[in-house]
């Protein structure tokens, strides 16, 4: 059996390979929003589509989010494939009325006769240094709205796996790039790319016994840095990552806390109203009889985004997490 | 070289010449609203055209005089009216080819009804037993588009990706004065310009958005005056005339069809009813206002071309209005009936799939109603 030398890559070279694999393939998938072309966006994600495919199928658009998802839409219903670029998560709302009005609700008020398979990718979330307005964490408005996927990838492979799956849905897709992690590298290679998976399955990046870390995009890394940092504590934590926040996969996330009988649900959106809220829910549910503690959340405080030189103080990190599993009251064992 | 060295020997030069990008010259509107209908203009109007544009404006007005009583029998939950408005509705079907697609707003049903899309289907929104009643691909109608001007940039991406397959398609995309104040405007007319996409923009300036009258929506010259600043032409017609409402239509069509890039029309017109049948206009309107536009009303100016070309005799308008009595008896029986309803179609067609929480979402309703049944059926006995 030979090995194939595996390349270190980053998550955003494995965007752009998602998004040029998915063009060569099919004739139908065109990329259009701001910067996207010769620039090839501001994080570079799109970089060199244009010039490969030509600008028709990747397009500068002029700078309006509503009209760059609008025309989606209408692109979208005449039988092409749209890859929308938001360049940053709070530069996205504009086009919230195009996504909730339209994007979301067609294929149900037209009873399945007009759906849209549009993708719209988000960068999204803190941790690079971003002047306000750069750094939100918007999934529990696209959650909170029926009729959309809601996707994040934490690896590189999964980064191509989920873009893949994204743009070949038939439905529409809010796909949430983590920024941070951008850059980070993984050994991946491009030449025999990932397994295009359903979008909708969760993944146990760990296994553990001891209780279970459920979170999903930027979060993923900082859990799994606080599971290794927890083994001096006695604690072998799991960490599940999500991947998928719609669909919501109840089996493997329930399968793992009716194992470890304890879950910590850890993510960068604010607390209140936002996606922990709703899995706490569902978890405690579901496994009632199987957990020995309360599920708590580690989750961004329910403020505005902080100005850069705070944003370590807002964003979940080892120490917060190692303390919530503490809290998970293990006194009552003994 | 220093740098003090280098700014000593930095000459400034004059900036290159500015230059208009665009003549806007050519793009102005008229300053009156085109007319033909009583007009020399009228002489050239086509006698078929004329006929056609009147059967359909006969049986448009019966049509929403009949889905407004179907409001007041409970039929119709809500029917925001076109009468007054016949024109423009018409001449809007008519004018594309059965290629194009047609992108009206919620007071549009008529246009929609107008392309071929089925009577009853065109109210299935306004009845409340689904959202879309129709296939939107059968005759190429896009939804009815109750959020204002949202519509619009669809239009322009349908046109635009029409443009980029090779097909020889026209969105024609239907908008009020109310909706021009939306962002949605701005950015469906910018894109359109940029990609100079085959797109005719029709705005029906009806005098009011509800209750607010145009002088408190827009400060413009007129509002086909709002295509100059995105290097579009702006057209201004009499919305009540509908030969003039066609001819400009059509030649916007064709310049769009041509590669000639968008254009704006305005149409002068007025709302005759209230916004719908659950508003009251007296509270910002006042009867003589309205009477005034009565005597320009759509349907007499076509009749008196007609007539006064010898196109149309008592007979000839006799016969269009029984053919619309019987379009309306036909409407009301199929009214009358009560719409099926699936409560399945609450969960299928969100997604291609219903998701796993929709799956046990949609068994806890039909338990629901298997009880509902169950207790009805125990009562009964």
């Amino acid at each position: 059996m030979t090995t194939v030398a595996l390349k270190p890559a980053t998550m955003a070279q494995a965007l752009t390979r998602a998004m040029r694999d998915a063009m060569a393939a099919d004739p139908s998938v065109h990329v259009m929003g701001e910067d996207v072309g010769t620039l090839g966006g501001v994080f570079r994600v799109t970089d060199g589509l244009a010039k490969e495919f030509g600008e028709d199928r990747c397009t500068d658009t002029p700078l309006a989010e509503a009209g760059i998802l609008g025309t989606a839409v209408g692109m979208a219903m005449y039988g092409l494939r749209p890859v929308v670029e938001m360049q940053f998560d709070a530069f996205a709302y504009p086009a919230f009325e195009q996504l909730v009005s339209h994007v979301a609700k067609m294929r149900n008020r037209t009873r399945g006769k007009m759906p849209l398979p549009i993708t719209i990718r988000v960068p999204y979330g803190g941790g690079i240094g971003g002047v306000e307005h750069h750094s939100d964490s918007s999934e529990a408005y696209y959650m909170a709205t029926p009729g959309l996927h809601v996707v994040t990838p934490a690896t590189v492979a999964d980064a191509y796996g989920l873009l893949r799956a994204a743009i070949a849905s038939d439905d529409p897709v809010v796909f949430l790039e983590p920024k941070r992690l951008y850059w980070s590298k993984d050994s991946w290679n491009p030449e025999e790319p990932t397994t295009v998976e359903p979008i909708g399955r969760a993944v146990v990046r760990r296994t553990g016994g001891s209780a279970t870390l459920i979170t999903y995009g930027p979060s993923v890394p900082v859990c799994l840095e606080a599971a290794e940092a927890a083994r001096a504590e006695g604690w072998d934590l799991e960490v599940v990552d999500l991947r998928s926040l719609v669909p919501f996969d109840d089996e493997t996330v329930c399968a793992s806390v009716r194992r470890t009988g304890r879950a910590v649900v850890v993510h960068e959106s604010g607390g209140y109203g936002g996606p922990g809220g709703e899995i706490a829910a569902r978890v405690t549910e579901r496994c009632f009889h199987h957990l020995e503690a309360p599920v708590l959340r580690v989750a961004g405080f329910d403020i505005p985004y902080p100005p850069p030189m705070l944003e370590r103080h807002h964003l979940p990190g080892v120490d917060r997490i190692l303390d919530a599993v503490a809290r998970l009251q293990w006194e009552a064992e003994s | 070289m220093t740098v003090m060295e280098q700014r000593g020997a930095y000459r400034p030069s004059p900036p290159p010449a500015w230059q208009p990008r665009t003549d806007p010259a050519p793009l102005l509107p008229d300053a009156e609203p085109y007319r033909v209908l009583g007009t020399e203009a009228a002489a050239k109007a086509d006698p078929e055209l004329l006929r056609r544009l009147y059967a359909h404006v006969v049986r448009g007005r019966r049509y929403n005089a009949q889905a407004t009583a179907l409001t007041k029998q409970g039929r119709l939950a809500v029917y925001p009216s076109s009468t007054g408005q016949e024109a423009c509705e018409v001449a809007a079907a008519l004018v594309l080819q059965e290629r194009d697609w047609l992108f009206p707003s919620y007071r549009d049903t008529l246009a929609a009804v107008a392309r071929g899309v089925d009577p009853v289907e065109a109210l299935t929104l306004l009845r409340g037993d689904w959202h879309t009643g129709y296939d939107p691909y059968e005759h190429r109608v896009a939804p009815l588009s109750t959020p204002l001007a949202t519509q619009l940039p669809h239009a322009v991406g349908l046109a635009h990706a029409a443009r980029l397959k090779g097909d020889d398609v026209v969105a024609l995309a239907m908008v009020g004065d109310g909706g021009t104040s939306e962002g949605d405007f701005h950015e469906a007319l910018n894109f359109a310009a940029v990609w100079r996409a085959p797109v005719v923009f029709l705005v029906q300036n009806n005098g009011f958005a509800i209750s607010v009258p145009l002088a408190k929506q827009t400060a413009a010259p007129s509002l086909a005056h709002k295509a100059v600043g995105y290097g579009m032409p702006g057209r201004l017609v009499d919305g009540n005339d509908a030969a003039a409402v066609h001819e400009v239509l059509a030649d916007a069509v064709r310049h769009a069809r041509a590669g000639g890039g968008p254009t704006l029309v305005e149409a002068v017109t007025y709302r005759i009813d209230a916004h719908t049948n659950a508003d009251d206009a007296t509270r910002y309107r006042g009867d003589a206002e309205v009477e005034a536009w009565r005597d320009h009303d759509p349907l007499q100016l076509l009749e008196r071309e007609l007539t006064g070309r010898g196109l149309l005799d008592e007979a000839g308008a006799a016969a269009a209005r029984e053919e619309a009595e019987a379009m309306a008896a036909r409407l009301r029986e199929r009214m009358n009936q009560d719409p099926a309803l699936d409560p399945a179609d609450l969960f299928a067609h969100v997604y291609a799939e219903p998701t796993p929480q929709l799956r046990e979402q949609q068994a806890l309703l039909e338990a629901e109603l298997a009880a509902e049944n169950e207790s009805r059926e125990g009562t009964a006995r």
